[in-house]
């Protein structure tokens, strides 16, 4: 694959060069050919582009698991077909694979020739002077007095940077010489095209020897980096659990702070962190971890990425036994933190108890409807709305079950008649049966996400190098300019001696026609400088006027 | 000035911005149903002397090679019409560079109204975007690299889009959702503006070069041209609209392959993975694709010219479906902006 053709400077491979491979192999060099071609590595490109859109539309697994299964809930036919095609994981799906790894194939096939033609035509001098300068597109002629050793001298001067070549003229007398820029365009190109792979290199590393979890802490309680703490644990497949950075901290505090719309302002969690959870003797450390702030400890990065309430609820049951006694974190449902939650209470004396609460933090109930809204995220006004359940919760059956969800309800009472109870922090419900559930206090929670990425490094380093080859690639301008020196005997001169010389120059500039134009047009008035013209001045053609997209 | 007063400004110039695009757009469009019209009465005149300057300058050329001398006086008629659209051109890009300060004024203010980078929201993106895509035209009607003429086509987009930021997606000034309280949204977002507008500017340029190419086939051809296909016959060959897409392409690319790097360490450092198939993520990779895929086509055989152009007009569709689609219906990471 290559950026831009360049038919006169390609250094492609020559399609139709033989090859010793033998007749039997003709198939499979025709296959090879056909993959590494251009035509194919575009109809591939476009094809990925296409590949990956439904991944866009469609709920994804790798992002959200919980949309996968409502999608599954609003379109039962549909979701299975779906998922078999892989739908729902469609960049992890082998057909996607198929694509960009043939796409890869069809790039390094291309690569591998064309870094070493590039080589080879680093190590070329630049090829000899076409026969008449002055039919290129740029060039011009014209006698000094200057003699030719001169004349050469001076354009060496000027193309100082230039990779250049001398010979002599195939008639033997006088100089030539060859200059060409601009080998940093295919050399950008094949930096882009390189960096590419090692891209894919990088991402691969990281799917295969990282992993990413999270975990939900609820403040005052801390968390170490073993498999089993992280509620959500995504391991590469050649993750071991001893790679895991044995890391351990605890929530102290986290702060919101919104304006008076509600908006949030920022967001910090402050954490008391250890590298080591397993060793007391750890070294200790607090970090404020905020959003675009992630703490690094050794291989992990620990990222803070979402919050909300956890009210802490105490059931004394009828006996007088305390049934239940811990925070319950509430899921935010709208942009005002009005959040739901689960309590499920197994071990009251005599029954189970359950209840759906409803948290909002700045509580305002419709005196009508009886609902309640949440009007900032703030906790101003705390209100907690809760509807009781008493029965068999389920828990026994051994399957499990979310801490998030009321399962089992066929096998559940209603409380009052599922009539909502709305109480203040600090109040209390007492049931009819005489347990009291009384709410505590509100701590808050955070998500943490923890990753570990071994290609993290690799990628970034490729990503540099793929910006600069493609800058490389698409601003450097290919271009040669040959100089010829002729000694032309002057009949007219004063004795003969100080010889005349008839200098040419031509340019040719595969790309960005109109920019070589003008630096043409600098280097022969440099030129020009050092080896003026000879009075009367010759008429001098102007160089081929350049084409731009402006009209006349 | 007041933070409110500042905001005020803005809102008010960038009114004022669309207003005088619009203006400058109607004036272009005349000048070039002026040239078109001038083109059908008096294109065999224009033909002879087209002939009669080449056949000069070639003369010229190949004696004295002095400066080519103006090519004769075109016929009283079609002079006349040609004074009338030079003008009506010339006010034109008045406008426009008038409309151009304008908008700068409000992208600006907006910024000093915040305190904080002018593009925090779809308001605010969609209005520094059109200003980028104007800038550029420009800046490349000043180098001579397209022809002004195609501001009548551009200003269209740049019009509606600003029109639509101001209504649907207008937001009041005010603070940055925590999320974007980075100096990451200086770098990924100011670069991913850059190539918005340009990438409008090349999916429009793309877009008349498959006019005129669909023009001159059926002209050549022998064809009757209706609206919209008879705009072709004012519009710069297709040659040049070629060149001048492929250069504002060649120019974003490597931009547009920056902003996307910058944007996966920002997401490294926000959400603990440079990259997560996220829909805006997903979209603007297809985009990429899409272009790169623009630069292969241009030039590869049986690909370049027509294919490549419509290449070009999908990337564009791409791009306006990563910001108005995947912001608005997609639920995302990105879904804030």
């Amino acid at each position: 694959m290559t950026l831009t053709a360049e038919p006169a400077l390609s250094t492609a491979p020559d399609p139709d060069r033989p090859t010793p491979v033998g007749q039997r192999l003709a198939p499979l060099r025709r296959a090879w050919r056909q993959l590494t071609s251009m035509r194919t590595a575009l109809l591939l490109l476009f094809l990925l582009a296409l590949a990956a859109v439904p991944g866009a539309f469609l709920p994804q697994r790798g992002l959200s698991p919980v949309r996968v299964q409502e999608y599954y809930a609003e379109h039962p036919t549909l979701a299975p077909v779906l998922d078999r095609l892989s739908l729902f994981d469609v960049y992890a799906a082998p057909w996607f694979a198929a694509v960009y790894l043939l796409l890869f194939v069809s790039l390094v096939g291309c690569l591998v020739p064309r870094i070493r033609l590039h080589a080879r035509a680093l190590r070329t001098p630049p090829p000899p002077a076409p026969a008449n300068l002055t039919r290129l597109a740029a060039s011009d002629r014209w006698t000094t007095d200057a003699d030719p050793a001169a004349a050469l001298a001076a354009a060496r001067r000027v193309l100082r940077g230039w990779r250049r070549t001398e010979r002599a003229p195939s008639n033997g007398s006088g100089a030539a010489l060859s200059a060409e820029k601009g080998y940093l365009r295919e050399t950008g190109n094949l930096l882009f095209h390189l960096s590419l792979v090692a891209l894919l290199v990088g991402l691969a590393l990281g799917g295969l020897f990282g992993f990413h979890g999270s975990a939900l802490v609820i403040e005052g309680r801390g968390f170490s980096s073993t498999v089993a703490l992280y509620d959500d644990f995504t391991p590469g497949r050649r993750f071991a659990p001893e790679d895991l950075v044995p890391f351990g901290f605890t929530l102290e505090e986290f702060r919101a702070t919104y304006d008076d719309d509600g908006r949030a302002l920022d967001f910090a969690a402050d954490v008391d962190w250890t590298p080591d959870a397993g060793d007391p003797d750890a070294a200790r450390a607090t970090y404020e971890l905020k959003v675009n702030h992630p703490l690094t400890i050794d291989e992990a990065r620990l990222y803070l990425i979402g919050h909300g309430y956890a009210p802490h609820l105490r059931l004394v049951d009828a006996a007088g036994e305390v049934a239940f006694d811990q925070p319950v974190p509430c899921l935010p449902q709208d942009v005002n933190f009005l959040s739901t939650c689960v309590v499920k209470v197994p071990d009251a004396t005599g029954e189970q108890y359950a209840f759906e609460g409803v948290f909002t933090p700045s509580t305002v109930q419709d005196p009508d409807t009886g609902r309640v809204t949440s009007v900032h995220p703030q906790p101003d006004i705390p209100g907690l709305t809760l509807v009781g359940w008493t029965g068999d919760l389920g828990l026994g059956s051994g399957d499990a079950q979310s801490v998030y969800r009321l399962e089992n309800r066929s096998r559940l009472e209603p409380v009052d008649e599922g009539d909502p109870r709305l109480i203040e922090p600090g109040g209390s419900w007492e049931l009819p049966d005489g347990a009291v559930l009384t709410w505590v206090d509100t701590p808050e929670w955070v998500t943490v996400q923890v990753t570990q990425d071994p290609g993290k490094r690799v990628a970034l380093i490729a990503s540099v190098g793929m910006v600069l080859g493609l800058m490389l690639s698409l601003f450097v301008r290919r271009r040669r300019v040959w100089v010829r020196l002729v000694p032309a005997p002057d009949p007219a001169g004063p004795d003969g001696s100080g010889g005349r010389t008839v200098v040419e120059v031509g340019g040719l500039g595969r790309t960005g026609a109109d920019s070589f134009a003008a630096e043409f047009a600098g280097l022969v008035e440099r030129l020009r400088e050092d080896v003026p013209p000879r009075e009367p001045s010759e008429p001098r053609p102007t160089p081929a006027p350049a084409r731009t997209g402006a009209r006349p | 000035m007041t933070d409110e007063a500042l905001g005020l400004l803005s809102d008010r110039s960038v009114a004022a911005a669309v207003l005088l695009y619009t203006l400058a757009m109607l004036a272009l469009a005349g000048e070039q149903a002026a040239r078109s019209s001038a083109r059908a009465s008096t294109r065999k005149e224009a033909a002879e002397a087209a002939r009669r300057a080449t056949a000069e300058r070639t003369r010229m050329m190949a004696t004295a090679g002095g400066p080519a001398a103006p090519p004769p006086p075109p016929p009283a008629a079609a002079s006349a019409v040609a004074q009338v659209r030079s003008r009506a051109g010339w006010i034109g890009m008045a406008l426009t560079l008038l409309g151009l300060v304008l908008h700068t004024v409000s992208v600006v203010t907006r910024g000093l109204a915040v305190d904080r980078v002018p593009w925090g929201n779809m308001y605010e993106f969609s209005s520094a975007a059109a200003l980028s895509a104007v800038a550029i035209f420009v800046v490349l009607v000043a180098r001579r690299s397209v022809d002004r003429g195609l501001g009548a086509f551009l200003l269209l987009p740049v019009v509606l889009t600003l029109g639509l930021a101001s209504t649907v997606l207008y937001t009041p000034a005010g603070p940055l959702v925590p999320a974007l309280n980075s100096y990451w949204i200086k770098i990924h977002v100011a670069a991913a503006v850059i190539c918005t507008g340009a990438f409008l500017l090349s999916g429009v340029v793309a877009g008349l070069y498959l006019l005129r190419d669909r023009f001159d086939t059926r002209t050549a051809a022998g064809e009757p041209v209706r609206f919209p296909l008879s705009l072709g016959a004012s519009l710069p060959p297709a040659r040049s609209l070629d060149r001048a897409a492929y250069a504002v392409i060649a120019f974003a690319f490597p931009l547009w392959t920056f902003a996307i790097i910058a944007g996966a360490i920002w997401a490294e450092a926000a959400w603990g993975r440079y990259w997560g198939w996220d829909p805006k993520e997903t979209w603007s990779f297809i985009t990429w694709v899409l272009y790169a895929g623009y630069l292969h086509a241009r030039a590869t055989a049986g690909w370049k010219g027509r294919k490549a152009a419509w290449v070009a007009v999908a990337a564009a569709v791409a791009l306006t479906i990563n910001y108005y689609v995947v912001n608005i219906f997609v639920v995302g990471l990105h879904s804030y902006a």
